[in-house]
């Protein structure tokens, strides 16, 4: 119980400080505001819309942007408004489902690594460092072949290959805090190594983390959107923005709103989801230079 | 120095061995081999095939004899490829790739340097403001997104520029993927040029230079550049990796032979010694350019040592 004051108390004047800082930052809330918005339309649209993302309307292919279809159809007559709206879905869960893996596994290496030090520390600093020099895109390619079948074990696949950065720096952080009198209190308590991880160690580790965790999303985004653009992703009818970016790359000669729309909105969310992270950087830790 | 080196290449070794390991076991974990086809074929061919590249012998006999190759330079036979050796491949598409990364990196350095430092001599200005926003966008756009869209303006609607395909030596086959590759990278390198210099310019060696009486170019170009760039140094040597990775994308795009084409027909088809030897060329030039970028380091800033 008296954990959880410790860990309570002080932070919530630094919680409300840091989010009067993220506000006091056009460029990041404007883009939390755009990627509210993108967030709410693209799961509300696809319930209110008359169409479907996979049913093909034989009387209405390659139809440019009007009133009936407002971003238009592709080949198979397919409302891209609705498909695109999936797209956005795909990515943003996408995005975070593999963020939240990779934040697990790195705060947890990262933690243990710095906390209990030593050979262990080391070792698993050092296998980081190995892992490092492990061409990411290449595996990422081969783990897709593997685990085709099953979308949901590709983006854990990467998610669990881009822990490595929150890793060493949660750890960093963690060597950083582990000698503050609070630990050395909790230590005379005759807490075990797991609960002083968990109940002291990473809620003091939170501002870091949320600021990395925002910073991967992006980089998970864009790297689905990079499989499905190679055909290695989603897979048909489903559509992310990757595929659609290459569907509509095909067709870029005659039908260019095919690219152009899904392109937009891959780069919105991209550039919204990294602006964000760098306000998130400046409110929750004030020391960091810019 | 020679300690660091030493201990460097002993860590390459298990390094290596690691990739070599992931790929070979994640890409035989795989359902469907190489010699699928949609038609059975009989079952003597079948046989023979299987001996010939030696896929009937157990999974270890396998991998042993792969790594034992591995030792000797040798990548093995493509299976997708017949009658070629991985080797063969990798030296038919490799120059394309480090044509295209090279020039791409190059050009990233000199107009990504040149756009951080003036925006950094012009801090806060309009000129400042707008450079930097366009560098956040140019990082967060992907190669995938700018590469179509450059093919939509200047081969479709302007017409001045081929879309794709490729020929050694001419210029004008390498103009757009050049620019959708390094483009990322003149943004990326525009912002840690701005934020290195604004800390040098700030610095008091650089007031004493101005304060002596030198003219601003002077204290620049003699003075302020180089502590500028040494920071830049160690970005390159993952960045040369970086380039020559991502540019799976741009292949696939514009059409160029280059070996990231390879690599992805080679994953679909269970194409095993493509697959796992440009991941294993990968990983090396990726530890082979951290070597070189560590070590341009320490020949540029003789106040850091190796070491420690």
């Amino acid at each position: 119980m008296s954990a959880i004051i410790d860990a309570d108390l002080p932070s919530r004047g630094q919680w409300s400080q840091s989010w009067q800082r993220l506000q006091r930052r056009p460029t990041a809330m404007a883009a939390l505001g755009i990627l509210a918005a993108v967030a709410v339309l693209s799961l509300v649209e696809p319930l209110c819309s008359a169409f479907d993302f996979s049913t093909p309307n034989w009387d209405a292919l390659y139809q440019p942007p009007n009133a009936v279809h407002l971003f238009g159809t592709d080949g198979l007559g397919r409302d891209l408004l609705v498909r695109l709206m999936w797209g956005c879905r795909i990515s943003l869960a996408v995005g975070i489902t593999a963020s939240l893996v990779s934040v697990f596994i790195g705060v947890l290496w990262g933690a243990t690594a710095g906390y209990v030090g030593g050979t262990t520390d080391s070792v698993m600093m050092r296998s980081v460092d190995i892992l490092y020099t492990v061409p990411f895109i290449p595996l990422v390619i081969v783990l897709t072949v593997l685990f085709g079948r099953n979308f949901l074990l590709v983006f854990i696949a990467i998610g669990a290959v881009s822990w490595l950065d929150i890793a060493r720096i949660v750890r960093g952080q963690t060597l950083s805090i582990k000698n503050r009198e609070f630990i050395e209190a909790a230590r005379v308590l005759g807490l075990s190594t797991a609960t002083m991880l968990w109940r002291h160690i990473i809620p003091n580790l939170l501002g870091v983390v949320i600021i990395y965790a925002t910073l991967t999303v992006p980089t998970v985004v864009l790297f689905e959107a990079f499989l499905s653009f190679l055909g290695l992703g989603v897979h048909a009818p489903l559509a992310s923005l990757g595929s659609l970016v290459s569907d509509g790359a095909s067709h870029l000669k005659a039908h260019p709103y095919l690219l152009t729309i899904p392109a937009l909105f891959l780069t919105l969310i991209i550039v919204c989801l990294s602006f964000l992270g760098d306000g998130l950087r400046d409110a929750l830790d004030p020391r960091e230079p810019r | 120095m020679l300690k660091f080196l030493l201990r460097r290449l002993l860590i390459a070794i298990p390094t290596l061995l690691l990739i070599a390991t992931l790929a070979f076991g994640l890409l035989h974990a795989t359902p469907g081999g190489p010699f699928d086809t949609a038609k059975r074929m009989p079952a003597a061919i079948q046989r023979s095939i299987e001996a010939k590249y030696h896929l009937n012998e157990p999974l270890w006999r396998q991998y042993l004899r792969y790594l034992g190759d591995l030792l000797h330079g040798d990548l093995g036979p493509s299976f997708q490829y017949r009658n070629t050796s991985v080797n063969e491949l990798i030296k038919i598409g490799f120059p394309v790739d480090l044509e295209i990364g090279g020039v791409a990196l190059g050009l990233a350095v000199l107009v990504g340097g040149a756009l951080g430092l003036m925006a950094a001599l012009r801090r806060n200005s309009l000129w400042d403001t707008v450079a930097m926003f366009l560098a956040a966008l140019g990082v967060s756009v992907p190669v995938f997104v700018v590469a179509p869209l450059l093919i939509l303006v200047f081969a479709v609607e302007l017409n001045w520029l081929p879309s794709g395909d490729w020929r050694f030596g001419e210029l004008r086959y390498l103009v757009l993927p050049v620019i959708a590759l390094g483009l990322p990278y003149v943004a990326y390198i525009a912002r840690m040029t701005r934020g290195a210099a604004l800390e040098v310019l700030g610095s008091s060696f650089i007031r004493t230079a101005r304060a002596k009486g030198l003219p601003e170019r002077a204290v620049i170009f003699r003075h302020a550049l180089r502590p500028v760039l040494t920071p830049l140094v160690s970005f390159l040597g993952p960045a040369f990796a970086g380039v020559l990775t991502g540019s799976i994308i741009v292949e696939s795009v514009f059409g160029l032979p280059g070996i990231g084409r390879y690599f992805i027909t080679g994953a679909l088809n269970r194409d095993y010694t493509l697959v796992v030897g440009i991941t294993v060329l990968y990983g090396g030039l990726i530890i082979a350019f951290n070597l070189l970028a560590d070590l341009c380091y320490v020949w540029i800033d003789p106040r850091v040592r190796l070491d420690s």
